[in-house]
């Protein structure tokens, strides 16, 4: 392999043979250009469809209650359950090791909110500050909500991007006062939110402020959690599907709720759909590694076909070499060396010149499913591997050919 | 220097079977000049090729410098091919893309030789042949007697026991055909053991002895008075 010599012969070859080791190349480079565009729309894919549900958390875990259906512990069916602060602190108590971030909920839908001569109907979220991370929300003016906020139950509000741009216009929002159901507030920030529109016609306040100011007193709508990721998927999956279980066997066993009752409280998690998302998006993922293998197979075969060519056009010079004393190793090492060779730089230009049309418009792509299509350093590595295999595969045939060739039939004069 | 007792040889064509060498007992001292001689499908060629060691015998023995030459491996055979013989063909087999002086040091590539000694050696046989000027050249741009010339520095490079010629001059005009010989009676008259197959009766007359084979047997092998191909330059 690093025998100068033979790499001498190799140049020498090459260097004579310009037009066919052109065409040899020219299908390999293409077959490696398709596969690294196809595994680059794969991630474009797959962002495109985690931009889509990207609108909450992908650990966020709902916990909700209502009405109970079945008779336990001698009460009767058709209690509402109501949960409240004491039930936040308890599930934060038992389970905080594994929760990132909680809030409890106050929910009205559809509350006047007007601004000047604007008015709109919009849903006011009375939650605490780990909304924003619940939320997946991010900002575009001002602040989110603080603990300090909470604590004090000041009258501040979040606008959602869709009610700032309905009630201020072009006009900044932060610092200005808009009435909520006729109680003034403070617009103290804009969010914005991955899931669009509806989730940013939305306004956050402080629970404490919308459990006053709506006379709710410590009483929850629901709680929301992200639960810890773990590095492995799986897991995560798994610590999300206990917790949530864990939620609801204690705000069962608080309230008295029949184990088996399915409506009174409900527990629904992200990460189980999440789940569903990623293994689609892996099928996906190997289809287009399926169809760019095979793309390269196609290349390969055809490399192995000219250089099958190759070996036929040089039965002469093969021949004559091992009369004058070529050993069949290093007649196989000549072929297999020149067609990696040939393999292994076509397939980086290819390589190189698909990496450098993602990286061109691979930014300017940002439809709904396809988002920013674009392939990592552990892809290309994964291509290159393939590559050196490919050519050595390519080679092997047509070199075993040549190292068979017969120096008689080779030299002989017709 | 080659001993050859009994020698068969057959090939399959399809169903019938072509006996084409039918006990050949013939031998070689050092520094002889042979000529075989026959018409085409007497099995000149064939006895040429295992002389080569380029294909092998059914039958007989055959000893080249007392080294029995029988059921070689591919690799063994390739390195006997390298040590013992050099070989100069009827249409040359010059490597095309390659330059004069590249094509002799071809032999000495596969003995392993580094580049530097290999150029050396392989000038040394160029001059010798008389082409050092051209060892830049490609084959396409010499003459068929050059070309030759270069042919039988290559089989010269590596010092062989044997030089075995495949009607070298069959390809060439009478005039070339006789500086080729010339230069091939130089050699031998360098003590180098040369065996010559053509069907040209005076280039076989340039040889010190003619071996005639028809039929696959030797009908004829006699001592002959060289003629000196000088003086027809």
């Amino acid at each position: 392999m690093f025998d100068v010599e033979r790499w001498q012969e190799i140049f020498e070859t090459i260097g004579k043979n310009k037009l066919r080791t052109f065409l040899t190349g020219l299908s390999v480079a293409s077959g490696i250009f398709i596969l690294v565009i196809l595994l680059g729309f794969s991630t474009g894919i797959q962002k495109g469809v985690k931009t889509q549900f990207a609108q909450d958390a992908e650990s966020r875990v709902n916990v909700w209650t209502g009405v109970t259906t079945k008779e336990y512990a001698g009460l009767n069916p058709g209690r509402r359950i109501q949960m409240h602060n004491s039930d936040l602190e308890n599930v934060d108590q038992k389970f905080g090791e594994a929760i990132e971030h909680q809030t409890g909920l106050y929910n009205i839908w559809g509350g006047q909110v007007n601004y000047g001569n604007e008015t709109g109907n919009y849903r006011i979220e009375g939650a605490n500050y780990g909304q924003q991370f619940i939320e997946n929300a991010g900002l575009s003016a001002g602040r989110f909500l603080t603990q300090k906020d909470e604590e004090e139950g000041v009258k501040v509000a979040i606008i959602g991007q869709k009610v700032k741009n309905d009630l201020f216009k072009t006009e900044q929002a932060v610092g200005a006062t808009i009435k909520i159901m006729g109680i003034n507030f403070l617009v103290a920030g804009v969010f914005t939110d991955p899931g669009g529109e509806r989730e940013e016609s939305r306004i956050f306040i402080p629970l404490s402020t919308a459990q006053r100011v709506f006379n709710a007193g410590d009483k929850l709508r629901s709680m929301a959690f992200t639960v810890k990721m773990s590095d492995n998927f799986d897991e995560a999956v798994a610590l999300s599907a206990a917790v949530s279980q864990g939620i609801e066997d204690e705000i069962k066993s608080r309230y008295q709720i029949s184990p088996d009752d399915r409506s009174a409280v409900r527990v629904r998690y992200n990460l189980e759909e999440a789940q569903k998302i990623y293994s689609l998006i892996d099928t996906i993922r190997m289809v287009f590694w399926f169809v760019g293998i095979g793309t390269i197979i196609a290349g390969v075969v055809g490399v192995s076909n000219i250089m099958l060519i190759i070996v036929k056009e040089r039965t002469k010079e093969i021949g004559v070499r091992k009369a004058l004393g070529a050993l069949p190793s290093s007649i196989i090492g000549m072929i297999l060396q020149e067609s990696i060779f040939i393999t292994a730089i076509a397939g980086f230009l290819g390589l190189f010149l698909g990496v450098g049309l993602l990286e061109l418009i691979g930014p300017q792509i940002d439809s709904d499913f396809i988002k920013f299509p674009q392939v990592d350093f552990v892809t290309a590595m994964s291509t290159v591997i393939i590559l050196i295999v490919a050519g050595a595969l390519a080679g092997y045939i047509p070199a075993r050919r040549a190292a068979n060739i017969r120096p008689i039939e080779a030299l002989r004069d017709e | 220097m080659i001993e050859i007792k009994d020698l068969h040889k057959s090939y399959q064509m399809g169903s019938n079977s072509l006996h084409v060498l039918k006990g050949i007992d013939f031998s070689v001292k050092e520094g002889e000049l042979v000529s075989i001689m026959g018409s085409s499908g007497s099995g000149k060629s064939t006895l040429l090729n295992i002389l080569g060691m380029l294909d092998e015998a059914d039958e007989g023995t055959y000893n080249l410098d007392n080294v029995p030459i029988k059921n070689l491996n591919e690799k063994v055979a390739a390195q006997y091919r390298n040590k013992f013989l050099g070989f100069i063909f009827q249409s040359f087999n010059l490597i095309n893309y390659k330059n004069a002086l590249d094509n002799v040091s071809m032999p000495l590539y596969y003995q392993g030789m580094k580049r530097a000694e290999r150029t050396d050696r392989a000038m040394h046989y160029l001059e010798k042949v008389g082409l050092a000027q051209w060892a830049t050249h490609l084959p396409s741009e010499m003459s068929g007697g050059q070309k030759q010339r270069v042919a039988i520095a290559r089989a010269l490079a590596s010092d062989p026991k044997v030089l075995l010629a495949d009607e070298p001059t069959g390809a060439l005009d009478t005039k070339t055909s006789y500086e080729v010989m010339d230069l091939i009676q130089g050699i031998n008259d360098e003590g180098k053991t040369i065996l010559v197959v053509t069907h040209e009766p005076d280039i076989a007359e340039m040889t010190k002895r003619i071996v005639n084979l028809k039929d696959g047997r030797i009908i004829d092998d006699s001592v002959v008075n060289q003629v000196k191909a000088s003086l027809h330059v």
